[in-house]
């Protein structure tokens, strides 16, 4: 288990760095900030000294080995918009993006397995035809028109919910709806197909033989070797989330990170931006590590090959 | 789409024992002929067949119809409401603020959207797809080399960056085209890696191997006819994808850029007049939506027809097939 731990862990930390290295080197290609910064009738002496000041004149190596070098001590540089530390503001942004994604993730795991299982049990019966249908409108449907589609219907047309902000639980509603669309179309299908495929499997024929009933068979025996597939896809879906969750933070104004990241990059606010992104990274980072524990926790298949390979 | 039918039916025709030449030709023109029939017993694939047809042909030819129509701004005819003739033809869809026609924009706007979507997809197609026949030819270093870099893209929410590049380098439209090719290259490289790999070890490549055949010429006599259907199926999927990430990016600013048009930008420039005049972002995202929707169910129809162990299900006079979306297991 640890052995096969640690290969998963050395093998996601490459993505982890290379993404780092990568947004760091292209934001510094988008141009200098002090022309967005100081006012029009600087002149040539102001420019150099915000640009010195803030290190920005230095070669690029120097300055990625500084800022990687401020990293290891915790200290992620400054905003250029508001002087706060960058830290700080991505972490004050996380939770509200935290909260939407794992109330999405939840949601549509909890869903996908509930009508997943049922259109299985069911081929082509009614639940499968309805989870088919929503998986082909989740994969073709845009999430920023569906959520003003959303916010045109409920908001605008019916008055039920708020068009945006944070404010009470009507607000959750239009975000999460709009971000749990795609996540559910996808898994919904991959629990209906791997529990078709598990329910044909001779235990369960020898389970069902042995008098368990149709809810426990389910439950215990089928679901249990077919969560295995969805819980995996489920941490290639968060990733997609984030897209989603930028979209969405956008429209609805909702104070994440996705839009602190859009927002820095059009300010040119390197260190905010690095922070958001080496946060949103590093969680996505984690959620893979935890999701292969649980897999191997899940799958006894898994485990011992593994572990050995 | 056309093309795409009659090529992925060609390889499927050619089974590695294979027969007398002239016998070959004529089940060559037999499989294009059923694989004809068999779209045309498909209503729900019929139908998207005919949809993306006419819509390429508006992409197309429309916007000479339409001439200066779709910039032409006429005042007096703001913001009018849709589906009423009383203000001429070009009304019909409503006009936006500055009183221009709405379908004149959105046939306008078709064929921006089309011009990004299609060059992204050919290219991913091209590149992610020889990469990673070849990696999965070759394995070893070559193959492992190539999942880390494709690991490393897809572990980065592809629409970040996009956001980033193209804020360094202009939203022009070539740009837009080579990011998202860019970020969708990893999903042709990890399908066309694991079935080279998987072809490489067979019987007929063996034997090519035997004769002395060079490795470029087996991946590309060999290998590339046997995967293609299955990319080809897979390129009509990721169509959509890359069509609804230019509409994202569009709709975040960093997209099209005005006076040029598209209709992820249409949604995006309608959203301020929701309350007043719905239409204007209404209709380009139902114009995204009925293309999309229609390469998704004639992308699952080309993967029931192209697989030989799935095809006598269409052959089968039901009412319809349900179709399904395809979901592929992206782990290694």
């Amino acid at each position: 288990m640890l052995i096969y731990l640690r290969k998963r862990i050395v093998s996601s930390a490459l993505p982890l760095v290379v993404v780092i290295v990568g947004v760091f080197a292209l934001a510094r290609m988008t141009g200098n900030p002090a022309a967005l910064y100081l006012p029009l009738n600087a002149t040539q002496q102001m420019r150099d000294d915000f640009t010195a000041r803030n290190g920005l004149d230095q070669p690029l190596l120097v300055q990625m080995a500084d800022y990687f070098g401020g990293v290891l001590r915790l200290d992620f540089g400054q905003s250029l918009r508001t002087g706060q530390d960058a830290a700080v503001m991505a972490l004050r942004a996380f939770p509200a993006t935290l909260q939407l994604a794992a109330t999405t993730m939840v949601l549509a795991v909890l869903l996908a397995l509930v009508v997943g299982c049922w259109a299985a049990l069911k081929p082509n019966g009614l639940a499968d035809r309805i989870s088919s249908f929503i998986s082909m409108a989740a994969a073709s449907i845009p999430d920023f028109w569906l959520a003003i589609v959303g916010i045109w219907v409920f908001a605008i047309t019916l008055g039920w919910l708020p068009t945006s902000g944070v404010s009470g639980a009507s607000a959750w509603v239009l975000p999460i709806a709009t971000l749990l669309l795609r996540p559910f179309g996808v898994l919904v299908q991959i629990v209906r197909g791997s529990m078709v495929s598990a329910l044909s499997e001779p235990y369960i024929k020898l389970a069902r033989s042995r008098g368990a009933n149709e809810l426990r068979v389910v439950t215990h025996h089928a679901l249990r070797n077919a969560a295995a597939p969805a819980l995996t896809v489920a941490g290639d879906l968060t990733v997609g989330l984030v897209n989603g969750a930028v979209v969405v933070e956008t429209i609805f104004g909702w104070p994440g990170i996705g839009k602190l990241m859009i927002d820095s990059i059009l300010q040119r606010d390197f260190a905010v931006l690095q922070a958001a992104v080496l946060l949103t990274a590093v969680a996505i980072f984690a959620l893979n590590i935890l999701i292969d524990m649980g897999y191997a926790l899940l799958d006894a298949r898994v485990r011992p090959v593994t572990a050995k390979a | 789409m056309k093309t795409s039918l009659t090529d992925g039916a060609v390889p499927e025709q050619l089974p590695p024992a294979s027969p007398q030449p002239p016998e070959k030709k004529d089940g060559k023109q037999d499989g294009k002929l059923s694989l004809y029939r068999l779209l045309l017993k498909d209503r729900f694939a019929t139908v998207s067949a005919l949809v993306l047809v006419l819509i390429g042909l508006t992409a197309l030819i429309g916007p000479v119809l339409m001439g200066d129509l779709a910039t032409k701004q006429n005042l007096l005819f703001a913001n009018k409401p849709p589906f009423t003739a009383a203000y001429g033809w070009e009304y019909v869809l409503g006009s936006d603020s500055l009183g221009r026609s709405m379908l004149a924009r959105l046939v306008v706007a078709s064929r921006t959207t089309l011009s990004v979507a299609l060059p992204a997809v050919a290219v991913a197609l091209v590149i992610g797809s020889l990469w990673g026949v070849w990696a999965g030819f070759h394995r070893g270093w070559r193959e492992n080399v190539s999942m880390r870099v494709a690991d490393v893209i897809m572990s980065f929410p592809s629409l970040l960056l996009a956001v980033v590049v193209l804020y360094v380098f202009s939203p022009s439209a070539a740009n837009i085209v080579l990011i998202l090719a860019l970020t969708r290259i990893p999903i042709y490289l990890r399908t066309a890696r694991a079935e080279s790999a998987e072809l490489q070890s067979r019987t007929f490549v063996d034997a090519a191997r035997t004769f002395g055949a060079k490795p470029n010429a087996i991946i590309l006599r060999h290998v590339i006819p046997v995967v293609l259907p299955t990319l080809l199926t897979l390129a009509t999927l990721e169509f959509c994808y890359v069509m609804l990430a230019e509409s994202s990016l569009s709709f975040l600013g960093i997209g099209i850029q005005p006076p040029d048009v598209s209709w992820g930008l249409m949604v995006s420039q309608g959203r301020q007049y929701l309350q007043t005049a719905w239409w204007l972002s209404i209709f380009p995202g139902v114009a995204i939506v009925v293309t999309t929707i229609a390469a998704n169910v004639l992308a699952a129809w080309l993967r029931i027809a192209t697989d030989p162990a799935q095809r006598w299900r269409l052959a089968l006079p039901r009412k319809r097939l349900i179709a399904r979306i395809p979901v592929k297991e992206s782990k290694p």
